[in-house]
C-alpha cells in the first residue's frame, strides 16, 4: 500500500478553484479516489448534482483530465457510451494509449433516478467504475429526501412535523443491490479513513469489469454539523456502525472494521442538526427504532461475511 | 458498382449501417424499429461489422450512451421509434447542445395514448424543436440514401449535429420495396473515417464536456447551434450533389414534383409523398394542374426553397401526420404558412390532418384534398382552414 507521501505525488486531476461548500464530503472523495489510478489516462463521467454543477461551470473546469457531464440519470449509460469507445478505438487501432472509465453520481443520481441506467451498465460488464457519493439526500436542490435517507431525518420533503418525525422509511442497501449483480468488485467505504478508500478504489480500477463503491459523503448544509467536523461525523458514522464498511469480491463478503466497542447511534445523531428533533421529550421511540435496525442489519451484514454474529461488547 | 435489391425499409436501413460500420451501436428495441438493431446485431454476431454494439436496457440510455461513445470521439448510432423517441427526448437536446454527429434512424410511429403502433409523425414532431437535424424519406431507397448522407452531414465541421433519419412505420419499414444499393467500397469511401476535433480520448489533450452554463454563457451555445442549423442548409444540398455522384439520385432540401405550372399543391412528408404524386399525375390526365411539394429536410426548415417552390401556386394544401393540439392545424402547417407568409402573393393555405395512428390515406383522400383546392382557386375562397381526412365525425 502506497504511503501518504507517495500519494501526495500522484498527479492531481480535481483541482482547486472548484465551488464546493466548506466542509464537503465530495471533493475529498473524488480526490481519494482519484489518487488510485496513479499515472494513468482518466476519463470522468458525472450525474447531475453537487459536484457537477461545482466543478464545471463554463468556461471554467476543475478537472485536469476528460470530463463529461450528460444528464441526471444517465451517468452509468454515458460511460458505458465512453467505455464502448475505448473499445472501438482501440480495436480499430485509432488509439494506443490506455484511459480508466470512472462515474461519480450523488445519491440521487444513483439510488434513484439513475438506478436503471446503472443497473444496465453492471448487467453488461463494462470495464468501468462508479462511485456513489453519498450524502443521503438530494443535497443540490435544497436537502430533499432520498431513498439515501437514514429514518428519521429531517429535510424539505420529509420534514420533521408535528405529526411525522422526519423520514419514515429505512434507507435502500444499493451496495447489496450491486453485489447482486455479481459483478466483480463491490464496496462501501468513508472517507475518514484514507487508507481505506485508497485500497477500495485501487481494487476497484485495477478489476477488469464492472465496479461499484459507495462513498459516504457528508454535506454540512443537509446535516448540519460544523464544518470542521466532516472526519469525526464519518468516523462516528462507522464507530456507530450506522455506516459498515465492507466489500465484496467476486461475490465473497468481508467486513473491512469491527468497531472494538459496543457506540450507540445517539453519538452520530447528537451533532447533526437534521437529527435534532429526535432528541426532543416523545421521539425515544424513533432513536430505539433506528438502533434496533441498525443492530439488526449489523447482525445480518456479520452473517453474509462469514463472522461470528454478535454486537460488539459493551 | 450498383445492384438492384428488394428489401424492407428496416432491412434497407441495416445495410447502410452495415456498410457504413460505425463504431458503436447503442440500442434497444421497439416495434416498429427493432428489426433495425435486430438486423444489426446479427452482423455484429457474424463478424459482417466489428462494431461495439451495446444492447442497453431502455432507449434514455441508447441515447446516453451514443452520447458517451460519440463524446469519446467515435462514430455512434442508434435508432427507434415513438415512446422510444419520447425516452430519448432530453438526451437528444443534449446530444445537439454537446455537437455531436450521432445518426439515428426514427420509425415513424404514433405516440401513446392510447398505445398505437402504427405510422404517425407525432414521435418526429415531438423533437422539432430540439436541435436536430430531421431528414424524411418516401421510400426505402429514400431511407437507405439518407442514412449514408446523415454520416456526412452530421461530421461536416462547419455542422456537428445529431442527425434523425425519418421513414414511416410499417408503410415503409416493414413493405418490401425495389431498390439500387451502392457497393460496400464505395460506401466506405464516401462516409470516410470520423477525425473528431475535441474528444474525451484524446490523452495529449484532455476536455470537460457538458459544463454547467450560465446566463452568461447559454444563449451564445444556444445562437451557436442556430448557426449550424443555417450551415448545415448548404451542407445538405452539398452532400446531396456528391451523392448523386456515386449513385444517380442526386439530394436536396425538397423534392419538386410538377410544381412549375401548377395551379394547386399539397406539401407532404414521408410515404404519403408517393401517393400524392400519384394522384397528381391521374389529375394531370384530367386536365387539373396538379404539383406535390415533398420536404425532405423538415430541420432545418427550408423557407427559401419552400418559397420558391410554392410561388406560383393559387391554391395549397400542407398534409400533417401530427396534431399540436393548437386547434389551428398540425406543426408544418404552421411552418409553410410562416415561409410563405413574406411572399404576399395571396396564396391560399389550407391544412389536412391525416393518418394518425396508422390510418390509410387512401387515393381517394388525396384526391378530395385537390379537388377541395380547386374548389379554393376557383372561389377564392376557404371554408374550413384545417380538416381531417378519413375520419368518422
Amino acid at each position: 500500500m502506497a504511503t501518504l507521501k507517495e500519494l501526495s505525488k500522484v498527479q492531481e486531476r480535481f483541482v482547486g478553484g472548484h465551488r464546493l461548500c466548506a466542509g464537503c464530503g465530495h471533493g475529498i472523495s473524488v480526490r481519494m479516489i482519484l489518487n488510485a489510478v496513479e499515472d494513468a489516462n482518466v476519463v470522468v463521467g458525472c450525474a447531475t448534482g453537487c459536484l457537477e454543477v461545482a466543478s464545471t461551470i463554463y468556461p471554467y473546469t476543475a478537472w485536469n483530465c476528460s470530463f463529461i457531464h450528460n444528464a441526471f440519470e444517465n451517468a452509468g449509460a454515458t460511460i458505458s457510451g465512453v467505455e464502448a469507445a475505448y473499445r472501438a478505438l482501440k480495436k480499430r487501432g485509432r488509439i494506443d494509449r490506455d484511459f480508466k472509465i470512472i462515474a461519480f453520481g450523488g445519491d440521487g443520481g444513483t439510488y434513484d433516478i439513475g438506478l436503471q441506467s446503472l443497473s444496465g451498465a453492471m448487467e453488461r460488464g463494462h470495464n468501468i467504475v462508479y462511485v456513489c457519493l453519498n450524502n443521503e439526500a438530494y443535497m443540490n436542490t435544497g436537502i430533499q429526501r432520498s431513498s439515501a435517507t437514514p429514518v428519521g431525518a429531517d429535510t424539505t420533503t420529509s420534514p420533521a412535523g408535528k405529526v411525522i418525525p422526519g423520514k419514515q422509511q429505512p434507507r435502500k442497501d444499493l451496495t447489496a443491490i450491486m453485489a447482486a449483480h455479481n459483478i466483480p468488485y463491490a464496496a462501501q467505504t468513508a472517507i475518514h479513513s484514507w487508507q481505506d478508500v485508497h485500497k477500495k478504489a485501487k481494487k476497484a480500477v485495477e478489476v477488469e469489469g464492472p465496479a461499484f463503491i459507495n462513498v459516504l459523503s457528508p454535506c454540512p448544509r443537509g446535516w448540519r454539523y460544523n464544518t470542521e467536523d466532516i472526519v469525526e461525523i464519518t468516523r462516528l458514522a462507522v464507530e456507530t456502525r450506522f455506516w459498515p464498511l465492507f466489500e465484496v469480491e467476486n461475490g465473497k463478503w468481508k467486513l473491512n472494521y469491527k468497531p472494538k466497542k459496543y457506540v450507540p447511534v445517539e453519538e452520530f445523531l447528537k451533532p447533526q442538526g437534521r437529527f435534532r428533533h429526535l432528541f426532543k421529550p416523545g421521539n425515544e421511540h424513533v432513536i430505539k427504532a433506528i438502533q434496533e435496525e441498525i443492530d439488526r442489519r449489523w447482525l445480518a451484514l456479520l452473517e453474509r461475511c462469514g463472522e461470528t454474529p454478535e454486537l460488539p461488547p459493551r | 458498382m450498383k445492384t438492384k435489391v428488394a428489401l424492407t425499409g428496416n432491412e434497407a436501413v441495416a445495410q447502410a449501417m452495415k456498410q457504413i460500420n460505425p463504431d458503436v451501436v447503442a440500442a434497444y428495441p421497439i416495434t416498429p424499429q427493432t428489426e433495425i438493431v435486430q438486423i444489426f446485431s446479427s452482423f455484429v454476431a457474424n463478424g459482417e461489422v466489428d462494431t461495439e454494439f451495446i444492447a442497453v436496457e431502455s432507449e434514455h440510455s441508447a441515447m446516453s450512451a451514443a452520447v458517451g461513445a460519440s463524446a469519446a470521439g467515435t462514430r455512434a448510432m442508434t435508432a427507434t421509434s415513438s415512446q422510444g423517441l419520447a425516452y430519448m427526448f432530453e438526451v437528444v437536446y443534449i446530444a445537439a447542445s454537446l455537437r455531436l454527429p450521432i445518426v439515428f434512424p426514427v420509425v415513424n410511429r404514433a405516440l401513446s395514448g392510447p398505445i398505437n403502433i402504427h405510422c404517425d409523425h407525432s414521435d418526429a414532431m415531438g423533437l422539432r424543436d430540439s436541435g436536430v437535424i430531421q431528414l424524411f424519406s418516401e421510400n426505402a431507397q429514400e431511407a437507405y440514401d439518407n442514412m449514408i448522407q446523415a454520416v456526412r452531414i452530421a461530421e461536416h465541421p462547419d455542422v456537428r449535429l445529431p442527425v434523425m433519419v425519418n421513414m414511416d412505420g410499417f408503410i415503409t419499414s416493414h413493405a418490401m420495396d425495389v431498390l439500387e444499393v451502392i457497393d460496400d467500397e464505395t460506401v466506405r469511401n464516401f462516409v470516410g473515417t470520423y477525425v473528431p476535433e475535441d474528444y474525451l480520448l484524446n490523452a495529449e489533450n484532455p476536455i470537460s464536456m457538458g459544463n454547467f452554463d450560465m446566463y452568461d454563457f447559454y444563449f451564445e451555445h444556444k445562437r451557436q447551434q442556430v448557426e449550424a442549423m443555417k450551415a448545415a442548409k448548404e451542407v445538405i444540398k452539398e452532400i446531396g450533389k456528391e451523392f448523386g455522384r456515386i449513385s444517380g439520385r442526386e439530394y436536396g432540401l425538397v423534392e419538386s414534383y410538377k410544381l412549375d405550372d401548377a395551379d394547386v399543391a399539397v406539401v407532404v412528408l414521408n410515404s404519403a409523398a408517393g401517393t400524392a404524386k400519384g394522384v397528381a399525375d391521374e389529375l394531370r390526365a384530367k386536365g387539373i394542374k396538379a404539383g406535390v411539394l415533398k420536404p425532405r429536410v423538415y430541420r432545418p426548415f427550408p423557407h427559401e426553397e419552400i418559397r420558391e417552390a410554392l410561388k406560383g401556386i393559387k391554391a395549397v394544401a400542407v398534409m400533417d401526420r401530427a396534431e399540436t393540439f393548437s386547434t389551428c392545424g398540425g406543426p408544418m402547417f404552421a411552418d409553410i404558412r410562416n415561409a410563405l407568409y413574406d411572399l404576399k402573393n395571396d396564396i391560399k393555405v389550407v391544412n389536412y390532418v391525416y393518418g394518425l395512428g396508422g390510418r390509410d390515406l387512401r387515393l381517394e383522400h388525396v384526391e378530395q384534398v385537390f379537388e377541395e383546392l380547386e374548389n379554393i382557386r376557383k372561389t377564392g375562397r376557404v371554408d374550413e382552414t384545417v380538416k381531417y381526412l378519413g375520419l368518422r365525425e
